[in-house]
């Protein structure tokens, strides 16, 4: 690792202070990706704003038909959360198979979707529930939000502060782990919210998580496993690699969109 | 057998301090002035060194200095060995490029070593790696040991013309298999890959050189499993230092499964650049770089015919391996796919010929070398994927096909050298069919599928050499050393134990193992027994620790030293009761006079012998013995392993719902540590049969599994409870009567999880690891 300095930021805009006062600064929160690609020494930032003490982004609240969770609210807590769990079990369900206990103790729902990572969990959920990503400056709808491989509608020094979507009527997801990292191969959160049935992949786009358009238009008059027996995905726009060729991946979508319905 | 003696299920002395994180291993290791070395490595598979311009890198804060291959060179520092003589068919004797510590010429593969920082801190010393320019000229690079010998492929070393090391053959004349085979009423053929992979120590390789300039003395703390061979190969092939100027120390070592036998650049650059830059010098290899430079393991890819009569007895094998051996020959390389791979293709089958071939490789790889098994496991599962497929074919129960060919008469001469000295594998059988409730599978496989589940069972019957021996006949068959072990019993003046061994524990629980030795002989505390290894200057010369000898041949060094103890002890016992050296038995921790009340306390005899103040007429104080053992022939354990899974059709990921081993490693020490080695054998085993594999881009040579990202270890979520137990049929050839049980799970596992899978999936054209997307693939082929 280079060496940096670690600064713990106790508001919102003490971090934004923080961030600018050098141009080489980085937002840590859990540290569950940023620290070891430090390690690795594929990152270098200079200063380090830690998140992790700030209150106003911690927390789960339920309320005016919206679910609220703060950025820095870790997935051990999203998966345990009694509020999570009445509202929408699916994304219990999604925290709780993230990574291993160690990883889900530290990480951040808020680190995890700024990262963007493509086999990441969290981003086929806040599609699928047609998320809103409240940022210390705006709100960004999911769908504007990720915008390609490890790419957000974020600005540089911009902060997510929270997520907030309004709990769906049913929500499934399953994921196929890969058999070495435990990240998503692929991974099928199913929604059928306010605003319609929305289907979520991560693991599998070759551009970053997507929206399944077939599969939506198919559950839509008819949510169920079966209605997605003629729906097809296109490898040509999925992932290859030693793991998963776009043509196996595919069919992982498949399934497990079909199993991300029946366990809704 | 006593709470603590021989067949005890003792708990581990050691684990207290390793579960408590109190280890002490290499890293820990702390010296007065103590600097940190970091690597240059090749970013290049295959390339040519221009030049390497380090004057960036040496003005950085902290750096001490920036050492190149050159200056190894000039200071006489030898080329790395590979300790194992082979011979081609033709005579020639096996073509060895020269391997430098440091490259200075020429890379070979990703990761080889070009120049060494050392620096006030780990982190200076990598920020100045990073700013050490080597100017490259890349060459065409392969990876694949197939490829590497077809002509007009990228040449590694000038030596080795066609990248070949050798061309080997072992066992009946090939003109008389063929004909066997020619004759058979049924021959079953098969290409058989055995997948490449990374040992994965949990602890990673570090090295410590210190060097005294007042003594001209220099001192090694090295991840090493056999400290004593290490010095050896230093000093009289490296040139580092005379063995008496240097000490190599191998403290708590994190696990080795081989790729802590063999001396790697970085120790010796340590000790060199300890003494270039006068400070003391450490390493620590992060894990990406563990992925890239240690040993790697197996990587065979083989064609095998088997030949049947009509009555599905085995009447010939004929096999043809390369062996992929990476940019360099490794210490023992030659020795894994010739005698420790080839003479075992007999199995437990009574085959009259068999003709095995095989030709090592250079490809623009990491350096394979032994791994868990070494050579034994590539030649289970060639044989066990083969026995299964000619069950199959020739419609017959796997059972009752290996039945048939089981040796039922010992000893066994084998035609590929081997000779077996005991063994029962229909008792093994049965028991591991008992156990998995074989005949209730129909059953199960029923219901599995109406879950749309497709259920298989398979079996492996395996054979393995440990304690490879006798030193005579190693040497013989091309080893550079003898295969012996050694060991002092020095017992104190008040009646503790301490024993001094040759061989190394990195896992093994061999503070326990052979305290509880030593406890059952004179029936005293195994607290009260202390061992003592790793240390060059503790320890007199010793063999160390692989291919599962440490019981088979460490111990009996130990029991060997024990009884010259014994005897002594019992005429000082006799002197002092006055009574006949014969009728002395110790036990309980006295010594008494058989059939009387007369008893001397243990740590009295011990005392008399120290205060010599009445000793018998003539006899040297102190109670103090060594001894070096030589086996007489290598140890067979054996056993059966049954593997049933559950594959789901839609995703083609396996699920293990049911593993069995039956295993015979003859007598058993401790029965609760000897578990302990299958069940971290059997799940390396099932690492490679379902999850890891070493990648390397064919193009480019770059790794692509060099972290834990991307290569897939087994976790405890993938395993199942595993049911293992013992049939004992003693090793005639050793005083315990004791096998080796080290690399049996390892061995016997991959073979029985293939075979149950290609069962469950009626599809047998499947390689290792058996990943979800291969298996999903040959569903989909065999509908
Ligand atoms: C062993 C292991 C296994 C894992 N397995 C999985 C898995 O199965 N599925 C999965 O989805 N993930 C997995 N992860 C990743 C894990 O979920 C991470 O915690 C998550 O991706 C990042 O969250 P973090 O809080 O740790 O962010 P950090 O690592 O602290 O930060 C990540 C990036 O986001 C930025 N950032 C952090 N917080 C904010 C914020 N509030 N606003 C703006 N930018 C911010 C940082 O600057 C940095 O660029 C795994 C990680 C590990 C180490």
């Amino acid at each position: 690792m280079y060496a940096t300095n670690y600064h713990r930021a106790s508001s919102v805009a003490d971090a934004l202070r923080l961030k600018g006062a050098s141009d080489e600064a980085k937002y840590v929160s859990g540290g569950m990706t940023l620290i070891p690609t430090m390690k690795q020494r594929l990152a270098a930032p200079s200063d380090l704003v830690d998140l992790r003490h700030i209150a106003e982004m911690k927390g789960i609240t339920v309320s005016g038909g919206r679910v609220r969770i703060g950025a820095g609210t870790t997935h051990a807590e999203v998966a345990q959360s009694a509020e999570i769990k009445a509202a929408c079990p699916a994304l219990a369900h999604l925290a709780s198979l993230i990574g291993d206990p160690q990883v889900r103790h530290m990480g951040t729902i808020g680190g995890s979707i700024a990262n963007n990572d493509p086999a990441a969990d969290y981003p086929s959920a806040m599609l699928a529930l047609a998320a809103t990503i409240v940022t210390d400056r705006r709100e960004i709808a999911a769908d504007d939000f990720f915008t390609g491989l490890f790419e957000t509608a974020l600005q540089d020094d911009e902060i997510v502060v929270a997520v907030t979507f309004a709990p769906p009527e049913r929500a499934g997801y399953s994921k196929f782990p890969n058999p070495a990292s435990r990240y998503a191969m692929t991974g099928v959160f199913v929604a059928k919210g306010p605003g319609g049935v929305r289907v979520g992949v991560t693991g599998a786009g070759a551009n970053g998580v997507f929206r399944h358009a077939a599969m939506e238009a198919a559950l839509t008059g008819n949510f169920s496993a079966q209605a997605l027996s003629g729906v097809t995905t296109d490898p040509s726009e999925l992932l290859s690699d030693i793991h998963g060729s776009a043509e196996y991946r595919a069919n992982l979508v498949n399934v497990m969109a079909r199993r991300a319905v029946a366990a809704a | 057998m006593g709470v603590e003696g021989i067949g005890a299920r003792v708990a581990r002395k050691e684990d207290k301090r390793f579960l408590t994180g109190k280890g002490r291993y290499t890293d820990d290791m702390v010296v007065p002035g103590m600097k940190y070395a970091a690597f240059v490595r090749s970013p290049h598979a295959h390339a040519r060194i221009r030049g390497i311009d380090s004057s960036a890198a040496e003005g950085m804060p902290g750096v001490i200095g920036v050492l190149n291959g050159k200056q190894m060179l000039d200071d006489g520092i030898g080329n790395l060995i590979c300790g194992w003589m082979i011979h081609s068919k033709d005579g020639s004797p096996m073509k060895m490029g020269a391997w430098r510590p440091i490259a200075h010429d020429t890379v070979r593969y990703v990761g080889d070593a070009v120049a060494v920082v050392v620096a006030d801190s780990v982190g200076e010393a990598r920020d100045a790696a990073e700013a050490v320019v080597v100017d490259y000229e890349e060459l065409p690079a392969v990876t694949d040991a197939v490829m590497a010998l077809e002509p007009a492929r990228p040449q590694l070393h000038p030596e080795a013309a066609g990248n070949l090391i050798y061309d080997w053959a072992l066992g009946t004349g090939e003109a008389e298999t063929d004909a066997a085979i020619a004759a058979a009423a049924h021959v079953t053929e098969m290409t058989i890959v055995n997948n490449r992979l990374a040992p994965n120590a949990m602890e990673p390789r570090a090295a410590l050189g210190v060097y005294d300039a007042a003594d001209d003395h220099y001192t090694c703390y090295t991840t090493s499993q056999n400290p004593h061979v290490a010095r050896l190969v230093m000093s009289a092939f490296y040139n580092v230092a005379p063995e008496n100027k240097l000490r190599v120390i191998a403290p708590d070592v994190g696990g080795g499964f081989g790729s802590k036998i063999f001396i790697y650049p970085e120790e010796i650059v340590c000790l060199w650049a300890s003494k270039r830059t006068g400070v003391p010098v450490k390493w620590t290899s992060d894990r990406t770089e563990a992925f890239l430079t240690d040993a790697h393991g197996r990587d065979h890819h083989s064609t095998v015919k088997m030949a049947f009569d009509a009555d599905n007895r085995i009447t010939a094998l004929k096999v043809d391996t390369i062996a992929n051996f990476g940019a360099y020959m490794s210490l023992f390389s030659s020795a894994v796919p010739t005698y420790l791979y080839a003479t075992l293709l007999s199995g437990q089958y009574d085959i009259p010929a068999i003709h095995a071939n095989v030709r090592a490789v250079y490809t623009n790889t990491a350096p394979v070398d032994a791994y868990r098994g070494a050579g034994r496991p590539e030649a289970t599962f060639l044989l066990e994927r083969t026995m299964e497929t000619a069950a199959r074919e020739l419609g017959i129960s796997p059972a009752e096909l290996r039945r048939k060919n089981f040796i039922r008469s010992f000893p066994h001469q084998t035609p590929v050298i081997m000779n077996y000295d005991a063994g029962d594998y229909e008792a093994s059988l049965e028991a591991a069919m008992r156990e998995a409730d074989w005949a209730g599978f129909g059953a199960r496989k029923a219901e599995a599928e109406r879950r749309g589940k497709k259920r298989g069972i398979g079996m492996s019957c395996y054979i393995e050499a440990c304690g490879i021996a006798p030193s005579a006949a190693v040497g013989s068959l091309g080893a550079g050393v003898g295969l012996w072990e050694s060991a002092e019993v020095r017992v104190n003046a008040v009646g503790t134990i301490e024993v001094l061994t040759g061989s190394h524990s990195h896992g093994q629980g061999h503070e326990t193992t052979f305290a509880q030795l030593v406890a059952d002989r004179f029936g005293v505390p195994i607290d009260s027994v202390s061992i003592v290894h790793g240390d060059t200057d503790k320890v007199q010369m010793g063999m160390g620790t692989y291919g599962s000898r440490s019981g088979a041949v460490g111990m009996s060094a130990i029991v060997k030293a024990l009884d010259k103890v014994e005897a002594k002890a019992k005429k000082i016992a006799a002197h002092l009761m006055e009574a006949d050296e014969g009728d002395i038995v110790i036990e309980n921790g006295e010594a008494k006079v058989a059939g009387t009340d007369k008893t001397v306390p243990w740590f009295q005899v011990a005392l008399a012998a120290y205060t010599a103040h009445n000793l018998p007429a003539g006899m040297e104080p102190g109670l103090k013995e060594g001894a070096f053992y030589d086996p007489s022939n290598f140890t067979f354990p054996a056993g059966c392993y049954i593997c049933e899974v559950e594959v789901d059709p839609e995703t083609g990921k396996t699920g293990i719902v049911q593993f069995v081993a039956a295993d015979d490693f003859g007598n058993i020490i401790n029965p609760m540590i000897v578990e302990g080695q299958v069940h971290g054998g059997i799940a390396q085993g099932i690492g490679q049969a379902l999850l890891e594999g070493v990648h390397y881009d064919p193009q480019t040579g770059q790794l692509l599994t060099a972290s834990y990202m991307d290569y897939a270890m087994p976790r405890a979520h993938d395993l199942p409870s595993f049911k293992v137990s013992h049939q004992n049929t003693p090793c005639p050839n050793n005083p315990l009567g004791i096998k080796g049980c080290g690399e049996a799970g390892a061995i016997g596992s991959p073979p029985a999880l293939i075979n149950a899978i290609t069962d469950a999936i009626g599809n047998n054209d499947l390689t290792m690891p058996a990943t979800p997307q291969k298996v999903w693939a040959a569903v989909n082929a065999a509908q």
